[in-house]
């Protein structure tokens, strides 16, 4: 997906016919400068994760060297804490944080949009059911309901993949909902009542397409936060396992020795930080677009 | 007003229960056998039925659930699996060491944030405004733990080497060596501070272009009176929300700088108890996170109220 945001604008930008209104979004977004930083950043740490497996020059579990060196003959980087190549894990840690963090994210917004919509539109019992629930969800900071759960099932990707998804699509609901709150005012949404099209056509077809704008910021936000929180997890030790590769392990089992070997907690910071901040970035660059203020005021 | 603020506390106290529900669901009545999960696979017959009687196993779960409910009124919490002490004793000294982190991060970030989302908006569109708002961009983005660590690497152990990269003594005495502290305070510090910064920034500014702020001016009165005694208390009220909501999120957030400088509080607890499948403990830290997260977040929700005038006047 965040490929998908950073190609998105330039095809944006290239078609020269009348923009639909996502495209107009992207292009709206693209004029902030902050934009463009950001989606240089998230590319190159995407492409770094994404062409590093096959760029690394040695295997991310195979020992080359004395542990914790910077020296090692035939390394850039140097060994880590039990002797691997510090490049090569580096290289090869990025696509599982990246995957699992789109993939949360996505479960987020997908369950979180439908939540959403359903609670807007349909009012009523539904409506204070579907957000009462969600408040129960919210109680709990994001981290500590992963924490809780997965300290007795123990770190699963899929569990992960859910656990952060879910506390996602509760936060998403919200903002769905109150976009649906303004988008079953319209005429339009009225005028298809009146002509008896079903509930479930109505929320796909007429107002779904009318909230994509509030849908696609809180996207970007949802995939800066999985980055984050899933990077935070495994920094935990309540991520990803040894031996894998992964950014998150890497700055938990070589932070001991940052002193004599930096590199190994350094690389991964660097990448997750850059990640993040691009990540963001697009997401301010949406979000400014979105509610067409061009300069200054934020909100 | 006050029947809502009575109306969001008893909402406040159902969402407790709820969360004491799922706390105690998601630890106890898992598929399979918790005390058979503790144990490990090896472990012989007795004791797992010694645990399965220490734990409530052998009761329906609703009395067990009822149990331990009930021990929470009277802050029996249970023994802790891994040193066997009460977990009231063990958490004791790391709540409050906790507390004191999460006070001081809490202490110096209002004030500071809202100077300097005050001032940003002040030199709104300048330089100092760009840098501040880039500079907030980024600390909104990264994780707290990569603050932490860039700070470790920037001023203990790369660059300069001033502050200790782990705190070192007991829970009973964090405030014995000061300097220890700096290091996490200041990254919660960093980590909290960006929305409110922004949301202040956003608020002077709506009130700087307020007439009895254009009246203030035009009635000739200093600019320094303008700003401090005219605009400034105006526009707090609604960042006063977002503030809180902040120090909501620094109950979660202080387990991974707890767990990355080794403070000796609530969140390094919860990590050591999931490590040893410290049941109990882990029970006991969550439903408290829970707690000052679901309190700051409802007095939050009375601040807005209380700052919304149409709902103060109107329903009486």
């Amino acid at each position: 997906m965040s490929l998908a945001t950073a190609t998105a604008p330039e095809s944006a930008a290239a078609a020269a016919a009348p923009a639909g209104r996502r495209q107009g979004l992207f292009r709206a977004a693209w004029r902030h400068g902050r934009t463009k930083v950001g989606v240089v950043l998230v590319g190159l740490v995407v492409l770094t994760a994404a062409l590093g497996p096959f760029l690394s020059p040695y295997s991310p579990t195979e020992l080359v060297g004395i542990p914790n060196r910077t020296d090692v003959e035939g390394t850039l980087f140097g060994t880590d804490g039990i002797g691997r190549d510090v490049l090569s894990r580096f290289l090869h840690g990025g696509y599982t944080l990246i995957t699992i963090a789109v993939s949360a994210a996505l479960v987020g917004v997908v369950v979180g949009a439908a939540i959403g919509v359903v609670a807007g539109y349909r009012r009523g019992w539904p409506d204070e059911a579907i957000m009462r629930t969600n408040d129960m969800v919210l109680a709990f900071p994001q981290l500590v309901l992963a924490l809780l759960v997965m300290s007795i099932i123990g770190p699963q990707v899929w569990l992960i993949i859910l656990l952060i998804g879910v506390s996602h699509a509760a936060r998403v609901a919200r903002v769905a909902r109150e976009a649906t709150l303004k988008v079953v005012e319209q005429d339009f949404v009225k005028s298809a009542e009146a002509i008896g099209v079903p509930g479930w056509r109505i929320m796909a077809g007429e107002i779904l397409p009318n909230i994509t704008s509030p849908l696609l910021v809180e996207l970007g936000l949802r995939i800066t936060y999985s980055v984050g929180l899933i990077a935070t997890l495994s920094f935990l030790g309540m991520g990803l396992q040894p031996p894998t590769a992964d950014w998150g392990l890497m700055i938990n089992e070589n932070r001991i020795a940052i002193t004599v070997q930096p590199w190994s907690v350094v690389l991964p910071v660097a990448a997750v930080a850059l990640l993040t901040i691009g990540a963001n970035l697009i997401t301010d660059g949406l979000s400014r677009a979105s509610i067409g203020i061009d300069r200054g005021v934020e909100k | 007003m006050s029947r809502l603020i009575l109306y969001r506390l008893g909402y406040g106290l159902l969402t407790l229960f709820v969360v004491s529900l799922v706390v105690f669901l998601a630890t106890q009545a898992l598929p399979g056998d918790a005390a058979r999960a503790i144990l490990g696979r090896d472990a012989t017959a007795e004791r797992v039925a010694l645990l399965r009687d220490q734990l409530n196993l052998n009761d329906p779960l609703a009395v067990q659930y009822g149990k331990w409910l009930a021990g929470l009124f009277t802050l029996d919490l249970g023994d802790s699996f891994a040193n066997a002490r009460p977990v009231s004793e063990y958490l004791g000294p790391r709540v409050t060491a906790s507390f004191v982190l999460m006070g001081l991060a809490a202490l110096i970030a209002t004030p500071v944030s809202l100077l300097i989302g005050a001032y940003s908006a002040l030199r709104r569109d300048r330089a100092a405004d760009h840098a501040t708002s880039a500079v907030s961009l980024v600390l909104a983005a990264l994780p707290e733990f990569a603050v932490g660590i860039l700070l470790i690497l920037l001023l203990s152990t790369g660059w300069l080497h001033l502050l200790p990269p782990v705190f070192a003594g007991s829970a009973s005495a964090v405030l014995a060596d000061p300097a220890q502290l700096i290091l996490p305070v200041l990254t919660l510090v960093l980590a909290v501070s960006p929305p409110i910064i922004r949301m202040m920034r956003a608020s002077m500014i709506e009130v700087l272009e307020s007439e009895y702020v254009q009246q203030a001016r035009l009635k000739g009165l200093p600019e320094r009176v303008v700003v401090w005694r005219h605009a400034a208390p105006n526009a707090i009220g609604p960042v006063a929300q977002v503030i809180a909501v902040q120090l909501g999120w620094l109950a979660g957030g202080v387990v991974a700088i707890e767990f990355l400088f080794a403070f000796p509080g609530i969140g390094l607890a919860l990590m050591d108890a999931i490590t040893t499948r410290d049941i109990p403990v882990i029970q006991a830290v969550t439903l408290l996170i829970a707690l000052v997260y679901i309190v700051v977040n409802l007095l939050a929700d009375v601040v807005g109220l209380a700052a919304n005038p149409k709902v103060r006047v109107s329903a009486r």
